[in-house]
């Protein structure tokens, strides 16, 4: 079935899982961007939109070569502000293949990002060394914080928040800007007392361009469905224009305008 | 040099001693790279006006879409009487002018052909005087009686299958922008002292049919210039001189229009390029004080109010073909001139600036002629006013501009002419799409199973063999190409002889250079066909009568709108290879062929004729429109859609390709500053590799679905959007034009 798989040292050439790519980004960074969505994610976040990029086995493998020519094709849309991002999935389980893909972007003079949930992220050994030489060649990281109360947010995604809330620590450790997204959802996450903790935690960092809080919506939902993995918000709704408004409030959002210069 | 008092001020020489419009704005205007914050509001007589205006039009929407109609008079430059928006308010108007008597009363225009302007008035509830009927029938020949005394039995049958569809036989062709500037400019008088000149200079004395013809022309141009005084007259102005104030000017130029309008039905009824040299007239009023920033706008949106008027008595069947009633009053903003100076004045801000004192509108055809090199300014402000009202559209100046020069028009929807110099053959569409399913059924039409085409041998395997395919399709475009020209040459030799612009031929150099224009209908659905043929396997499946009539596709194929050379270079090849097979032909006047791939809203009903074709669409099912890839087939995003499209080299297809996107706002932007500017950035990027034209739709696929649920809500009532070339209150659509818009994928992500 998989004739190479990623990381795999028998493999010649690193290839990258790719779910797929979309050629007009908007909401994913500065400027008009090319998208890479990579296959695979460690998260299980109840509000996922793209559960079908869970498993990290897939047959779309490409190099980051191909990828970076592919993407070049729309280099005439990007101005001066536009480039990659690269999303998923989870980028960061394949870091070797993002870094190659971000080294040879650097090279061509194209701006990237990095849109991460940063679950993969530790200090030690070999992924932190990676992962430094990766920040060399990154110029802007997305940043999901899906939640800022370590048991909520076992609850919510099936995993720890503490090496996740470091890696936004060490981000700013590096000043390397960064732009929060928080994904409001009702009954999980959307309650004044975790905002207010969100707040004071984000504010901390300093190197915060830009904090977006992106309201839960329902549209992934038929994924689960075609995918057949029970959904767990059911009956939860999208967020109501007055709660959206008063997340925006608590958490300053208006007060993080550095992506704008 | 002549010398007129009205000029005082303007600069320059040339278009003193010539009739040349050009040459006066190049001498005159004053280029603006600023933004948009000296824009004003509407004044309380614009407001008063539009509201008028919107009454009437709701009226007419509740009448079924017919609020008034001429039944006795037959429509000419001098038949009706004045006429106002609203008799109370008629102080209020800056501009004046009405086709008819009355507002959105729709003039009886016969010469296209009777029975067409009959069953216009009869289909909508009204009787046309049967006198009528006996004078076009008995006493005087139309256009389209005309054309089927010429038709051969060849070319009524091509027009009865549909292979060749849309044409002009039964109504105006359109497509002839008289340069109304030159009203203005130089008054009537003027014109028609050259119109004199060139007729006294026609010919050596023998008469040649051309010489006999083009006298005859003169002189028909001439009397209209007489009669365009008299009609201006009955509203109490003298245009006989050049017009002295911006005032004049804009009034001087739309009763040029007017004249246009009242005697040609024209499926698309230009008004050019008119932002540039209007501004030229308001700036000399600011400057001298007379004319304040305020007064400046509302005469702007009062000359835009009477062109969102513009009406035609129509039947069902010519609304089907050409959804939402539109005129193609096509106007132009932007541009940049041969000497690199930015075209853009503050009255094209003006003009753009009526979406937002008057809310959005299909007309008139709102056109940005666009560079990346226009000011970052404008760029932005149209791009923003896209966003907010999805009633622009977009040209790509820098192809056109080499081949056009800096004054052309849009005399359709995308296709330009030199303003004042040139004049287009509109000329329709070849189903080549259906010419595909002849070349495999030898010339058998799918749908009536009659012996269409010429009678080749049938592809006969059970699976379609792409060389053999390729070779039959080649042998059955020459036969198309040669009956769809020859079928053209007889419309406009009818065209001219019976149904003779005059009025807009008189504000054109007599020394006209014509284009005949032919179009191309199912271009993507004929490269996606060929791909799956050549890179998939196709199986034939046929009926009793050994007529393909469906198709098994097995495997996967490259699709046109991925960016994937193997498809699109299909595509270049089949524009080329077209386009090469017309101009083989002779054209009527010696006039130069183009072809375009634009197919307005009309693919819905050139799908309903066409069979099941190779890539997997199914009979009945709409074409994609123009040159947009087809339904469902664009999986890379929008880019990769457009740079497909933009693969396409307009110097082949100079009459046009016309792209229609619609973004949904979440995918484009945070917000509307983000939005505007991801815009400009498409833009750049599309027009930066050769595209020619963009239509932008913002909006969601919900919005789409609440207004066809609820057209009664408040906000739909002048909700536009942008379809192949033109805009159409979406309202106004019927049902299943609605539906095929929504079924063409926005480009949404989650």
């Amino acid at each position: 079935m998989l004739s190479c798989v990623p990381h795999m040292k028998e493999c010649n050439l690193v290839k990258g899982a790719i779910h797929s790519t979309e050629s007009f980004g908007s909401v994913d960074g500065p400027g008009v961007r090319f998208v890479i969505f990579m296959q695979g994610c460690s998260m299980r976040c109840q509000f996922c939109h793209n559960p079908d990029t869970w498993n990290q086995t897939s047959d779309h493998l490409k190099t980051a070569d191909e990828l970076l020519e592919q993407a070049l094709r729309f280099r005439s849309y990007w101005g001066d502000k536009g480039g990659i991002t690269v999303s998923g999935g989870e980028p960061l389980l394949q870091i070797d293949f993002l870094t190659e893909l971000f080294q040879k972007a650097k090279a061509a003079g194209v701006h990237t990002t990095l849109d991460t949930c940063g679950a993969p992220f530790t200090r030690d050994g070999v992924f932190f060394e990676k992962f430094q030489t990766l920040m060399q060649v990154t110029d802007l990281i997305l940043l999901d914080l899906k939640h800022i109360d370590e048991k909520q947010h076992r609850l919510l995604t099936g995993r720890t928040n503490t090496n996740i809330l470091d890696l936004a620590r060490y981000l700013a450790e590096i000043k390397k800007p960064v732009w929060i997204r928080h994904v409001l959802v009702p009954e999980r996450n959307d309650y004044d007392e975790y905002l207010v903790q969100l707040d004071t935690f984000v504010k901390s960092l300093g190197n915060v361009q830009r904090f977006e809080v992106l309201p839960y919506h329902t549209l992934g939902i038929f994924k689960w469905e075609e995918l057949k993995i029970p959904y767990q918000l059911e009956g939860i709704n999208p967020p109501t224009a007055q709660r959206i408004a008063n997340a925006n409030q608590l958490l300053h959002t208006q007060d993080y305008t550095g992506y704008l210069q | 040099m002549l010398q007129k008092e009205q000029w005082t001020g303007f600069k320059g020489r040339i278009w003193k001693e010539e009739v040349n419009t050009r040459d006066f704005i190049q001498a005159n205007y004053t280029p603006y790279d600023g933004d948009s914050s000296f824009l004003e509001k509407p004044t309380e007589a614009t407001e008063k006006l539009w509201d008028a205006l919107q009454t009437l039009q709701k009226e007419e929407r509740a009448k079924g879409g017919v609020l008034d109609m001429d039944t006795e008079i037959v429509s000419s430059i001098t038949s009706h009487g004045r006429g106002y928006i609203n008799e109370d308010l008629k102080e209020l108007e800056k501009v004046v002018g009405l086709q008819t008597d009355k507002p959105l009363k729709r003039a009886f225009m016969p010469f296209g052909g009777i029975k067409m302007a009959e069953d216009a008035c009869t289909t909508n509830g009204y009787e046309p005087d049967p006198q009528l009927h006996k004078i076009f029938t008995d006493y005087h020949k139309t256009h389209n009686q005309g054309v089927f005394d010429a038709y051969t039995p060849e070319m009524k049958k091509a027009r009865h299958n549909k292979i060749i569809t849309g044409l002009p036989d039964t109504y105006g062709r359109g497509r002839i922008v008289g340069d109304y500037r030159r009203v203005a400019l130089y008054g009537i008088n003027y014109l028609m002292e050259q119109k004199k000149n060139d007729f006294d200079n026609c010919g050596c004395g023998i008469m040649t049919d051309d010489i006999i013809r083009q006298r005859e022309e003169i002189s028909m141009q001439y009397r209209a210039l007489a009669d365009m005084k008299l009609m201006a007259e009955s509203y109490g102005f003298d245009i006989s001189e050049p017009a002295k104030n911006a005032q004049e000017a804009v009034q001087w130029l739309y009763f040029g229009y007017l004249a246009a309008i009242k005697t040609q039905n024209g499926a698309a009824m230009s008004v050019g390029r008119i932002a540039t040299f209007l501004d030229i007239y308001i700036q000399r009023d600011l400057e001298n004080g007379t004319l304040t920033e305020i007064e400046a706008q509302e005469l702007i949106d009062h000359l835009i109010m009477k062109f969102r008027m513009v009406k035609f008595a129509r039947v069902p069947s010519y609304n089907q073909l050409f959804s939402g009633d539109p005129v193609w009053a096509t106007l132009e903003v932007g541009g940049i001139g041969q000497d690199g100076r930015s075209m853009v004045t503050k009255s094209d801000y003006r003009i753009l600036h009526t979406l937002v004192n008057m809310g959005p509108a299909p007309e008139p055809n709102l056109t940005v002629l666009y560079s990346s090199r226009l000011p970052e300014n404008f760029k932005k402000f149209a791009s923003y006013i896209s966003v907010e009202t999805s009633s622009i559209q977009y040209e790509n100046d820098d192809v056109m501009r080499p081949v056009w020069g800096d004054d052309y028009s849009i005399c359709c929807c995308v296709s330009a002419t030199q303003t004042g110099k040139e004049m287009q053959f509109f000329g329709a569409r070849a189903n080549l799409a259906k010419c595909l399913l002849y070349a495999i059924n030898g010339g058998v039409d799918e749908k009536t199973k009659v012996q269409m085409g010429p009678e080749y041998a049938r592809i006969s395997s059970d699976y379609l063999d792409y060389a053999e395919v390729m070779r039959k399709y080649d042998m059955m475009m020459d036969w198309l190409a040669g009956l769809y020209v020859n079928t053209l040459n007889v419309i406009q030799y009818m065209h001219d002889k019976y149904y003779y612009e005059a009025a807009e031929m008189a504000l054109i150099d007599t020394d006209v250079r014509r284009t005949f224009a032919t179009g191309i209908a199912g271009f993507s659905h004929v490269v996606d066909s060929l791909s799956a043929i050549k890179y998939a396997h196709v199986k034939a499946i046929r009926d009793a009568d050994g007529i393909a009539i469906d198709y098994e596709i097995k495997g996967d194929f490259p699709r046109y709108g991925n960016d994937d050379d193997r498809a699109d270079e299909i595509a270049v090849w089949l524009l080329q290879t077209f386009l090469e097979k017309l101009k083989k032909h002779h054209t009527y006047r010696n006039s130069e062929p183009t072809t375009s791939i634009l197919t307005i809203t009309s693919n819905v009903v050139y799908g309903k004729a066409t069979g099941t074709l190779p890539d997997g669409r199914k009979a009945g099912e709409p074409l994609s429109p123009g040159a947009n890839p087809s339904y469902g087939a664009e999986k890379n995003g929008l880019l990769a859609s457009l740079n497909s499209v933009a693969k396409l080299p307009y110097e082949w297809a100079l009459d046009g390709i016309s792209n229609t996107q619609t973004i949904s706002p979440g995918a484009l932007g945070h917000n509307e500053e983000e939005r505007s500017e991801n815009l400009v950035h498409i833009l750049d990027g599309y027009f930066n590799q050769g595209a020619h034209h963009l239509n932008v739709n913002v909006f969601g696929i919900d919005k789409l679905k609440d207004a066809m649920e609820h057209p009664e809500k408040p906000e739909y009532a002048n909700f536009t959007i942008r379809v192949s070339g033109y805009a159409v209150k979406f309202i106004d659509l019927t049902r299943e034009q609605q539906l095929d818009v929504i079924m063409r994928s926005a480009h949404e992500r989650m």
